[in-house]
């Protein structure tokens, strides 16, 4: 479908060609003979019915349905009143002006056509994320099927260029995977054999070979296909007002309109063109329009925004609470830190080699599942030679001790260091703390600490620039890690050592001190935090690709684990709700201006005016709503 | 019963919320909404009823907005 009628356009030229000569022949007065006016008359009706027959044409139909609030009715009642004003003998003929409305209201919805139309079509590239087939290995051969059409265990093949179609899990082959379009993050992420794929992303290097884990109707494409679609149904608070306000908005001011024409003429012996003429201005600008198309788009603008930076709002009332969102509360791990162990400093005493510190731990702990060691072993870039290793006795509770080239070495918490009699000293870090003796004298020790993310720091700064007043932090950790994470990001307020149920009761003491205007986000990873995802006014589930029960609980769904977007989501929201109320307040207000403008003693209001307080402030309206679209950076 | 189905032609925003309403009163319909700016009419109605709710459905489209069509 092409975005703008291209016969109406030919349409509305060719009228307004002969609306321009039919003024240019009155204005050289060839029409000022006895029958002149009607002359005029005749030559205005031309362009008009041009302009306009479709318009009176769905009025007609609409007056037969039943259906007489809407704009075709109103704009009919208005510019063939304007015409009917030459009936009045005081009056100023106006059928210029009866033409020039419906040419211009014309014009106008030709705009708000293209206008909404160019939304739609951002709205649906946005969204342009579904595969179109998927090849799947059948009995040895690739064929090429709809993605509806793929079973579970299927094995596909992705091809590079391809889009993944399927969630599942690589069998065999390595690329890089272009996650761009879900998660709005634009370096790849390299995979290889075991690795999971998820569904909607771009196969960009070499050929993989999935098995498929989920059927099509389950995939994360598909899933974030059907939020944003079904946001649009859980209106916003705003929305909602609108929709009410036009219903009432549109009769009322009809209705006013009749009053104004007949009251004062009747009454107060006021001339009846100059009170017809303000009610015709009423009825110009009686149309919602401005609103009931505009209010609409900035919500799905904003949610459409949101999702190409893989921020999935499941609402519009949703963004509306974001946006007054005024204290997050974070579950520390998994959001704020990466959740997993990291060697964060390794101190050897003064003579000793950190190396052979770390490398001495790593063998102790060359056998060991735990996390700790693993995390140790990692960080240890050496080979581990399992032949120096001898006698390895786990100390349940304390630690490790091992032979290692015929060495003693001891690896273990302070509790190990003191049974064995080795004297050590503390580490000025926060996190756990590995100290390591060699044949009983202390050489050091490694700190191993949740990691924070990258971005964590730039997350707490961009919330408190979006305007977000008070930041909390909950964490099961011990208090001393919580409180040395919260200082570094300069979290205001921290809750450690809280079970998961301390957890819910914390956020709903956050809840009741607060009053009713201020709301509270909460963000967690997801897992295990379901009940305080719930019953926070917005729950954040982060880190979300491929998690069900994440996308499930929370409000809102970060794709990938960033935390500085809940930042970007809260800065979209916010201008979202701006762009909201600028059009609701801009709308209404030139609305009422130019009804007091129009009324019989004042009359200054024309009915030039008011096709731009109706058409001209839907297309404003309607421009303004589409910055909500618009993604920053 | 829940099927969504695509719109063609113009639609604003005020109709689709009339139409909206209008198909909401259908005796049997769960629940009944119109997007006008992905152009989809989502219908969720008892069973038995859908195909005629449907047709009713194409009736108020054609009083309220009669250059908008469902396409089946």
């Amino acid at each position: 479908m092409d975005i703008i009628d291209k016969k109406k356009l030919a349409r509305i030229i060719i009228a307004l060609v002969l609306f321009l000569v039919a003024e240019i022949i009155v204005h050289l007065g060839l029409t000022d003979g006895q029958y002149g006016l009607w002359i005029q008359f005749g030559l205005f009706l031309v362009p008009y019915l041009i302009a306009g027959y479709d318009v009176l044409a769905r009025a007609g139909r609409g007056i037969v349905h039943g259906q007489i609030f809407d704009e075709n009715f109103l704009m009919s009642v208005a510019t063939i009143g304007a015409f009917a004003l030459v009936f009045f003998p005081d009056a100023e003929p106006h059928m210029a002006e009866g033409a020039a409305v419906m040419l211009f209201y014309q014009v106008g919805e030709l705009f708000q056509d293209y206008a909404v139309g160019k939304s739609r079509k951002s709205i649906a590239d946005m969204m342009d994320i579904a595969p179109e087939f998927a090849n799947v290995m059948k009995d040895g051969e690739l064929v090429q099927v709809d993605p509806y059409d793929v079973a579970i265990n299927d094995e596909i093949v992705i091809k590079p260029g391809e889009r993944v179609p399927l969630d599942g899990i690589i069998v065999s082959g390595k690329s890089q995977l272009d996650t761009a379009a879900l998660t709005g993050e634009s370096v790849p992420r390299v995979v290889e054999e075991g690795a999971e794929v998820i569904s909607g992303c771009v196969n960009m290097t070499g050929v993989i070979h999935v098995r498929v884990e989920k059927p099509y109707d389950q995939s994360t494409v598909q899933r974030i296909l059907e939020l944003v679609e079904e946001a649009s149904e859980r209106k916003a608070r705003t929305e909602n007002f609108i929709t009410r306000f036009a219903r009432y908005y549109t009769p009322v001011v009809v209705g006013m309109a009749l009053i104004l024409a007949i009251v004062p003429p009747l009454l107060f012996g006021q001339p009846w063109s100059s009170c017809v003429q303000s009610a015709l201005v009423f009825l110009v600008v009686s149309c919602p329009c401005a609103l009931v198309i505009s209010v609409p788009l900035s919500f799905f603008g904003g949610i459409g925004a949101a999702s190409k930076r893989g921020i999935l709002i499941k609402g519009s009332s949703y963004l509306e609470t974001l946006g007054s969102v005024d204290t997050v509360v974070f579950d520390k791990t998994g959001t704020l830190t990466n959740g997993s162990f990291n060697v964060v400093a390794v101190h050897a005493e003064h003579d000793v080699d950190p190396d052979h510190l770390l490398s001495y731990a790593a063998h102790a702990e060359a056998y060991s599942d735990h996390p700790i060691a693993v995390s140790v072993k990692e960080s240890y870039s050496g080979i581990i030679d399992q032949a120096q290793i001898d006698h390895v006795e786990e100390r349940s509770g304390q630690g490790v001790s091992a032979q290692i080239n015929s060495h003693t070495v001891l690896v273990g918490n302070d509790k190990l260091m003191r049974a064995e009699q080795v004297p050590f000293h503390n580490c000025e870090l926060v996190g756990t703390v590995l100290h390591i003796a060699l044949d009983g004298a202390y050489i050091g020790h490694i700190v191993i600490a949740d990691v924070l993310k990258d971005d964590a720091q730039a997350a707490i700064a961009g919330l408190r620039n979006a305007g977000v007043k008070k930041t909390v932090m909950l964490s099961g950790d011990r208090e001393e890690v919580a409180i040395a994470v919260a200082d570094r990001l300069g979290i205001d307020e921290v809750h450690a050592q809280l079970l998961p149920a301390e957890k819910v009761t914390c956020v709903e003491q956050l809840l009741s001190a607060q009053n009713e205007r201020e709301k509270l986000a909460f963000v967690g990873d997801g897992i295990n935090d379901a009940p305080v995802l719930m019953r926070a006014d917005i729950g954040i589930a982060m880190g979300a690709m491929g998690s069900d029960a994440a996308i499930e609980a929370a409000d809102i769904v970060l794709m990938d684990d960033k935390p500085s977007n809940i930042a970007t989501a809260i800065s979209i929201a916010r201008k979202t709700m701006r762009i909201v109320w600028q059009n609701i307040i801009f709308a209404i207000g030139v609305k009422v201006v130019i009804m007091i403008l129009a009324l019989p003693f004042i009359g200054i209001a024309t009915m030039w005016l008011a096709v731009f307080g109706d058409v001209g402030v839907a297309c404003l309206a309607i421009l303004n709503a589409m910055r909500a679209l618009r993604v920053k950076g | 019963m829940k099927r969504m189905y695509k719109l063609e032609g113009r639609l604003c925003g005020n109709c689709a919320a009339k139409i909206e309403d209008k198909v909401a009163k259908i005796d049997g319909v769960n629940k009944a909404s119109v997007n006008f700016m992905t152009m989809k009419f989502t219908l969720d109605t008892a069973d038995e009823k859908h195909a005629d709710i449907l047709e009713e459905s194409k009736k108020i489209f054609d009083v309220i907005e009669p250059t908008c069509t469902i396409k089946a």
